[in-house]
């Protein structure tokens, strides 16, 4: 039996992030309000950094378990959660002054961020149904304000209001199928789960919930046939805002993903394989054609993370520890290419009005060289083209489906991955040889996204030597999550 | 008598009630709402049905927790539906339309 101090020990890094939050708000609201807002973003950013920080460092590289077993502080979720807190500090950082300028800098902006980060830590913790719900939608509340978070603009509020009735619509598939699983092994904790999945032939009803989990899932993941939400959503939201989404709680849904299939569904892969091989296969197609007819960068992006998720879930299909890994690896290069590709994108504006419309990038590079020279690393490095970075992340998870059974799958998306180089290629192609429309953009000074652009650029290129190390870290999280 | 496959039944029926409530409505978005309670409470009812089969507290607990999410869950949803409103003038699913798809 560990005792109470013990276990709030373990999720310190947690309980410090929502206190300070909370503190924030008690704060912000009876003080300055929005004058706060610059410096609580910037504070809030400096926390995150520290946490995850602090998460390596005080780690002994041991699993810990708190609150008997409803918690799960392990390599796998010290390394979720070190993504999701750098991506989130990215973002907010990047978001400060495109947000002041145009007065959507909130108090409340940061301390949603902040909470919806705590919920994801929670996520990729969890090792109890009730401690994923509670995580979870933590994370999905503060995200449908902040979608909305523009409430005076009629796309932002239709944003928010999609992406509420489909996340509630998730996290009911997702409960319905939890109580499922409860009702048919009789514990709502993964380790007694797992035990149930393991004894060979599984009840109807037990498999029911497990699909309805996989759906649930498979919405907040955003992954075909439960994407609808996501075009709309990312065109609709505050290119800031879009940024976070695509980045950290992809991470924490993905990893949740992994730690529900292979903590609690453990003994069940040959029940599930073949549903996650299904998602990985139509995501990544799905990704690729829709993307081709867009337009608007923000809906590509979109399409785009359609897609990677399609490749993510090709690792987890795999069913093997090496999957996970290759999961793990394609997340963490995923997201340093999105913080790049969406500072290039709050880079983008005309007049001092932000600009979607892709036309408006024809001869980018004659004006900008060296952000259109970034941005082409990026969008190669996006498609898969070697020798970038997500060329590396792609050949983990093709290599990851092979050895583990799924060729066919390997080869789709092989095929996936060729026919959605053409709209990034697109992109590329606009910028350096497209037709003069007398339609220019400004030349905007913003040396931080300059800074983020160049850093994320510089990164797909030198991360090829030993892919920073994160590699080794995959490998260790992916051991203690398949046993 | 009446046993566990009663209230199956009934939280199933509820649950696809429900998730018709969200495919099929055309007209308005409370509606909406009130299907995503729906699926809640089918989901309330499984979880103490199977907690009084299993002899179980977890089951009720997990309940209470699910009903204080859903009280959050509908604030937040009310909250971001009155700020559409104001910006649109009408809360019908059809008119929620400013972006293709």
């Amino acid at each position: 039996m560990s005792s109470i101090s013990a276990d709030l020990n373990i999720i310190m890094p947690e309980i410090i992030l929502a206190l300070a939050a909370m503190a924030a708000m008690l704060v912000a609201v009876y003080t300055g309000k929005d004058k706060l807002a610059p410096g609580l973003v910037w504070g809030t950013a400096g926390l995150m950094l520290v946490l995850a920080i602090w998460i390596v460092t005080r780690s002994d590289g041991a699993t810990h378990v708190a609150f008997n077993g409803m918690f799960h502080d392990d390599a796998f979720s010290r390394f979720a959660k070190v993504a999701i807190l750098g991506s989130a500090a990215a973002i907010l950082v990047m978001s400060q002054e495109y947000m002041q300028r145009r007065g959507l800098l909130r108090f409340e902006y940061p301390i949603l961020v902040a909470l919806a980060a705590v919920g994801m830590m929670v996520m990729v913790s969890a090792g109890d149904l009730m401690a994923l719900y509670m995580g979870l939608e933590l994370q999905s509340l503060a995200l449908y304000v902040v979608a909305s978070l523009r409430r005076d603009s009629v796309k932002s509020t239709e944003a928010g209001l999609k992406y509420f009735v489909l996340g509630a619509l998730s996290s009911g598939l997702l409960l319905y199928g939890a109580s499922l699983v409860y009702g048919y092994s009789g514990s709502t904790l993964f380790s007694n789960i797992v035990e149930t999945a393991h004894t060979g032939e599984l009840p109807v009803g037990f498999l029911f919930g497990l699909v309805f989990v996989i759906s649930g899932l498979a919405f907040k993941v955003s992954a075909v046939p439960f994407h609808m939400w996501t075009p709309d959503v990312y065109e609709g939201a505050p290119t800031p805002i879009t940024a976070f989404f695509a980045t950290a709680p992809k991470i924490a849904a993905m990893a949740l993903f992994a730690r529900v299939l292979f903590d609690a569904f453990g003994g069940a892969v040959g029940d599930w394989q073949q549903v996650i091989a299904m998602l990985s296969l139509l995501s990544m197609f799905l990704g690729a054609i829709a993307a081709i007819g867009q337009t608007n960068i923000k809906r590509l992006m979109a399409y785009s993370s359609i897609a990677h998720m399609g490749y993510a879930l090709m690792g987890l299909a795999s069913g093997t520890e090496f999957g996970v890994q290759a999961m793990l690896v394609y997340m963490a290069i995923y997201v340093a290419m999105n913080v790049g590709t969406f500072a290039f994108i709050l880079m983008m504006e005309k007049d001092g009005q932000p600009v979607t419309d892709i036309n408006a990038l024809n001869l980018y590079a004659r004006k900008e060289p060296g952000r259109a020279l970034a941005m082409l690393v990026l969008m190669f490095s996006l498609a898969g083209v070697p020798p970038m970075l997500g060329f590396i992340g792609k050949l983990y998870v093709l290599r990851a489906a092979y050895e583990g059974g799924l060729a066919w799958l390997a080869v789709a998306g092989v095929v996936a991955s060729v026919i959605g180089a053409f709209y990034y290629l697109r992109i590329v192609y606009y910028m350096y040889f497209g037709s003069d429309t007398g339609e220019e953009l400004d030349r905007t000074e913003a040396p931080v996204l300059s800074v983020f652009l160049a850093a994320s650029a510089a990164a797909m290129l030198l991360g090829i030597v030993n892919l920073f190390g994160i590699e080794g870290a995959a490998a260790a999280a992916a051991a203690t999550l398949v046993h | 008598m009446i046993g566990l496959e009663h209230y199956l039944t009934v939280a199933a029926t509820l649950f696809v009630i429900g998730i018709f409530g969200i495919f099929l409505n055309r007209k308005n978005i409370i509606i909406l709402l009130m299907s995503v309670e729906l699926i809640l409470l089918a989901v309330n009812i499984n979880l103490v049905a199977f907690s009084s089969y299993l002899d179980d507290l977890v089951g009720q607990v997990f309940t209470l927790f699910v009903l204080t999410v859903a009280a959050a869950e509908a604030a937040i949803g009310l909250a971001i539906l009155v700020c559409f409103f104001r910006n649109r003038g009408t809360i019908a699913v059809e008119d929620a339309n400013m972006m293709k798809g």
